[in-house]
């Protein structure tokens, strides 16, 4: 079944024309890669898949909605790419930080008690490896620390699908490496997954389905393992246009 | 010595100090996390021209503050909004605006003396009235702030994340702008207009060098500010000084003492 749907998708900035009748869909399940050079589009097709650009033309469907009328947030979690340009000094706590993640299902009226609270955190910090760090200061620490507890914030409240961007950005080899295990650890377990990346290699081992932006505005999808049978930079020309 | 505080109006200062101690910081802390300093400064100037308007028609001044600010807030929200990647404009283009509007209405008000009460700040021109304005005011912006403290912290984390997450971001700004406009115009009677966004970033500074989280930020900056002020009146009952200047250079002397305490940790 298509969890996500993305059909003749244009988009153009002012001064730029960016994605041209882009056309493609993923499964549940899926860990999609979404990889192409610097201006290609990686993050704005994620950001006209969650809405928050709206496309020149085309169709976006998640989930079975129209992305346009898509009210279904609490099924789905996004960590943005700013999240990796954290203020070191910003005053807030691990624990702080990831219970943000539980707003959308929260109202007024309803509210889960401090105890289930305090139990959901707990047991989303276990996951993403931070439970010694839960009343720490998120700005002391590292790079890959942070992007776990940004990864922790967004499963918290556990959506089934989440999207990231560029995770990867900012911090050091090996804790890249364990936030890809850990992201291919969740979508074994069942999360689907989409991820923009400028850093394929890292990810390609865990991820399901490649995206290869290019600079004409199109794309070509393909399953990473036959991905892996060509040298890397073979994908990057001005090949295909749509998958 | 100390029969100075049970004098009505010293009296009537401390209550309007505690207040304004306790939502100034609160604001601030948003402010500061969303690197949104100099808003102050843009609403405390129109608040000025509030109180040159309000002195010269003769209505409330402190209420003339509030309206202008408010009105000057939207036009701020407006300006972000249309130019979201030069956001630093509009707070420049409205303290313009609102010096421009306070020069030129200054000049016909008769009594001089009460409105350079608000550029500095006066303990002793607090009326009546104006400590129940005051008082409910403070109230009505403490309620609004407590109510929207998840959604406050969300947006100073990271507005995208928290607008995905169904966070009514632009409603939660806009509520928030004309909160600093109603925090900025009941100030300025006790600390002055021109240092109103001192009191609003110097608690919230100290603070952030001695908070574990996010709520103790909170905490820590009304605590340092309530210091600030309180020890700045008892300073300026005694020695018969401005308050806003002595308020604000106390709580400068906190931070430099703090920096260097934390720096030497």
């Amino acid at each position: 079944m298509s969890i996500l749907s993305v059909k003749d998708l244009s988009f153009d900035y002012p001064d730029k024309s960016i994605l041209h009748r882009l056309t493609f869909s993923i499964d549940k399940g899926d860990f999609l890669c979404i990889a192409g050079t610097n201006g290609t589009g990686k993050s704005t097709l994620l950001k006209l898949i969650l809405n928050i650009l709206r496309p020149l033309e085309g169709s976006i469907s998640l989930l079975g909605k129209s992305s346009v009328n898509f009210s279904e947030y609490d099924k789905i979690a996004y960590v943005s790419q700013k999240a990796t340009s954290f203020n070191r000094d910003f005053p807030a706590t691990v624990e702080e930080i990831v219970s943000l993640g539980l707003y959308k299902k929260n109202s007024f009226f309803k509210r889960e008690s401090k105890k289930e609270r305090e139990q959901k955190i707990d047991e989303v910090l276990k996951k993403v490896g931070l439970t010694e760090y839960k009343k720490k200061k998120v700005g002391l620490l590292s790079g890959g620390q942070q992007q776990r507890v940004f990864i922790a914030k967004a499963l918290i409240s556990q959506p089934e699908i989440i999207f990231l961007d560029e995770p990867t950005v900012g911090i050091d080899v090996s804790a890249v490496d364990s936030i890809c295990c850990l992201l291919g650890d969740l979508n074994k377990a069942g999360l689907t997954i989409v991820m923009v990346t400028h850093d394929i290699s890292s990810v390609l081992y865990h991820s399901t389905k490649i995206l290869i932006l290019n600079e004409a505005g199109g794309g070509k999808l393909m399953d990473s393992e036959k991905f892996n049978s060509k040298p890397i930079f073979a994908h990057f020309s001005h090949g295909g246009h749509n998958a | 010595m100390l029969e100075i505080f049970t004098m009505p109006f010293m009296q009537r200062a401390i209550v309007v100090a505690i207040c304004i101690s306790v939502i100034t910081p609160l604001i601030g802390n948003t402010i500061v996390l969303k690197r949104l300093s100099a808003i102050g400064d843009a609403l405390s100037h129109s608040g000025l021209a509030g109180v040159a308007i309000g002195l010269c028609f003769g209505f409330n001044p402190i209420m003339t503050a509030v309206v202008f600010s408010i009105i000057s807030a939207l036009i701020i929200e407006y300006i972000r909004s249309r130019f979201s990647n030069y956001s630093e404009m509009a707070t420049a283009v409205v303290l313009s605006f609102g010096v421009g509007i306070a020069a030129v209405f200054s000049g016909f008000i008769k009594n001089a003396a009460s409105f350079g009460s608000f550029l500095f700040g006066s303990i002793v021109a607090i009326s009546q009235t104006e400590l129940i304005t005051v008082v409910i005011l403070a109230i009505f912006v403490l309620a609004i702030l407590l109510f929207l403290y998840r959604e406050l912290l969300y947006t100073a984390f990271d507005e995208e994340s928290a607008q995905l997450s169904g966070v009514p971001v632009r409603s939660v700004n806009l509520i928030f702008t004309i909160l600093t406009a109603i925090v900025v115009s009941i100030a300025a009677r006790t600390v002055g207009a021109l240092v109103i966004s001192s009191l609003m970033v110097i608690p919230v500074a100290c603070a952030m060098l001695v908070s574990k989280s996010y709520k103790q930020n909170m905490i820590f900056s009304v605590v340092f500010a309530l210091l600030f002020t309180i020890s700045g009146l008892g300073v300026t009952a005694f020695y018969d000084l401005k308050p806003g200047g002595t308020i604000v250079l106390i709580g400068i002397a906190v931070l430099i003492l703090l920096i260097f305490v934390r720096k030497k940790e």
